[in-house]
């Protein structure tokens, strides 16, 4: 029997929907029980988001004043105080995910597998390498405690209406003060979120500056899209770093992703690969993203993006 | 402080476009063109420039790899490294077992500041700074954008998925490197010339650490699904018509 510890991700009041996606892929395991842990300074009320998740047995909540921002080096002695009851520990594979479970592993002293696209067993999954241009099969070694990263645009969000239990856990461990938060500046709008919009309209270097961004802004709006970007434009300042797609950036399963500009370097390919429709808009009629966009159109995205925006609002 | 240690890994160059052998026992790095991991040139320019500025009296890169590894430990002397180790193994290494590598040399070295990568483009782990970081006891400061030596800390902004959070941590630390850190300096063929004078030390990994665990183990490799070339439309009606007839507007 599988006993999984979902470390849930929030921003201190709403529980990230890479939870539920976490939870969908630890009842894929076999036999599985599933526990939900939250660390927050009062959690109660995302420990209720979280009972909330349909798969989920039981929330723990542990409550500490350290726990007000997401530290990696202060999250984790608690994450590994809390493993031995368990088969399996999984975070998100999110930048929160990413900087926290390496640690938990090497406290645990064990290894860490990351981005698990795929279940084949209770210890065999599917991830990929090389920016996607391979999928390798890999078994966790020996009997230790399998702790590992979860691709969130491989797994659907678990459905809402459950109700587990919450229970409050104490943790009697050290936790350092070498690192401290000093601040986030964030360029959150009231676009949907990219990570989990259902449509994105992303801009390349072709957009040229800051301001021409504004086209694609008017037809996310139009669209209720979330609006995303290769690294070329985030690298030339046009938009800021939380709108990357791709290897390094964000791994998005939109149903529909427009690409205005955007010439596809694989690194950008491996971040839309699960999207439902792309549609590439570029000038250059040999640009790669047209090797992998379902529908293609060869134009000047500066005419063509306000033309559709136009024609969708008519 | 006096030492930056920085990781080096030998990958296949990022323009590469890999492909899974057809048995699916790995992929091709036959022939192709190797080069040093971004992320860990990244890592280097910005320990060059600390040590440009006065912050630090040398910086150290270590490489944990078979010997064509001193190729890309020679290009880091070139950048401007002084001194080079090469952890001298054939085995494949998981993240794990190299941070444990990396302590012993962390230790051997006093390191007070460890400059590495955020993630190699061939594994695509991201974990080796972060489980350093924990094995060492020392803060960790992932996916960094800027990093600042001030009283003997170092204040890091990060690129997260929420925006640019910044974190202060006391050192000896652990900072990974994002994309947005620098750009890294092109190498000059002189500086190619005196990099060869500079010390490249050779060490037995079963000597530096002993008994290390295999990893997981990769059971087979498949090429990705591919998405097939859909349909070229000629204007912005036909995509229009083209998005109603998929349902997706």
């Amino acid at each position: 029997m599988a006993r999984v510890l979902v470390i849930a991700e929030h921003d201190g009041a709403t529980l990230n929907p890479s939870t539920a996606k976490c939870v969908t892929c630890a009842t894929a395991l076999p036999d599985a029980q599933v526990d939900v842990v939250v660390f927050a300074v009062d959690g109660q009320a995302l420990g209720g988001q979280a009972a909330a998740i349909q798969g989920v047995d039981a929330v723990k909540v542990a409550e500490h004043p350290a726990n007000e921002h997401a530290l990696a080096a202060v999250l984790a002695p608690q994450v590994a105080a809390l493993a031995g009851d368990y088969t399996h520990v999984l975070a998100p594979s999110t930048t929160y995910g990413k900087d926290l479970l390496p640690r938990v592993a090497a406290l645990l002293d064990v290894d860490q597998l990351s981005d698990i696209m795929e279940l084949l067993g209770e210890r065999q999954f599917r991830r990929p390498v090389y920016a996607g241009n391979a999928i390798v099969t890999v078994t966790a070694p020996g009997e230790e405690t399998v702790v590992a990263t979860v691709r969130t645009a491989s797994f659907a969000a678990a459905p809402g209406g459950g109700e587990a239990r919450v229970e409050s856990v104490t943790l009697d461990v050290d936790l350092p003060t070498h690192t401290r938060f000093v601040g986030l500046e964030s360029s959150a709008s009231d676009r949907p979120d990219l990570q989990t919009a259902s449509r994105v309209v992303s801009g390349g270097r072709a957009l040229g500056s800051a301001e021409n961004f504004d086209v694609l802004y008017g037809l996310a709006d139009t669209l209720g899209a979330a609006v995303g970007a290769s690294r070329a434009a985030v690298d030339a300042g046009y938009v800021a770093n939380d709108l990357q797609v791709g290897q390094t950036g964000k791994i998005i399963a939109p149903d529909l992703y427009i690409a205005a500009g955007i010439s596809g370097a694989i690194q950008h390919l491996t971040g839309i690969k699960d999207a439902g429709t792309i549609v590439a808009i570029n000038k250059d009629p040999d640009a790669p993203i047209f090797e992998i966009a379902d529908i293609g159109l060869v134009a000047d995205l500066f005419e063509a993006v306000p033309a559709l925006r136009e024609a969708l609002q008519g | 402080m006096k030492t930056i240690l920085v990781g080096l890994k030998r990958v296949v160059d990022y323009s590469v476009r890999v492909r899974v052998r057809p048995d699916g026992t790995g992929v091709d790095t036959g022939g192709v063109k190797m080069g040093i991991n971004p992320f860990d040139e990244i890592a280097l320019e910005e320990a060059l420039r600390l040590r440009e500025a006065g912050l630090a009296d040398s910086v150290v890169v270590a490489s944990v790899g078979p010997k064509a590894a001193e190729q890309q430990l020679r290009t880091g002397l070139a950048m401007g490294a002084d001194r080079a180790i090469l952890v001298d193994t054939e085995q494949s290494l998981a993240p794990r077992a190299i941070a444990r590598v990396l302590l012993a040399l962390v230790e051997r070295e006093s390191a007070d500041l460890v400059l590495l990568g955020k993630q190699s483009i061939d594994g695509d782990n991201n974990q080796t700074g972060q489980m350093l970081a924990a094995l060492w006891n020392r803060p960790q400061a992932t996916f960094a954008s800027k990093i600042e030596l001030v009283d003997g800390c170092a204040r890091v902004t990060r690129e997260v998925d929420a925006g640019l959070e910044t974190l202060e941590v006391d050192l000896p630390a652990v900072v990974t490197t994002d994309l947005r850190l620098n750009e890294p300096r092109f190498v000059k063929l002189p500086d190619i010339m005196k990099a060869k004078r500079k010390p490249l030390d050779i060490l037995s990994l079963d000597e530096l650490a002993p008994g290390l665990a295999g990893g997981p183990t990769p059971d087979a490799y498949a090429p990705p699904p591919v998405r097939s070339r859909g349909v070229m439309v000629d204007d912005v009606p036909a995509l229009l018509g083209a998005l109603r007839e998929r349902g997706v507007i």
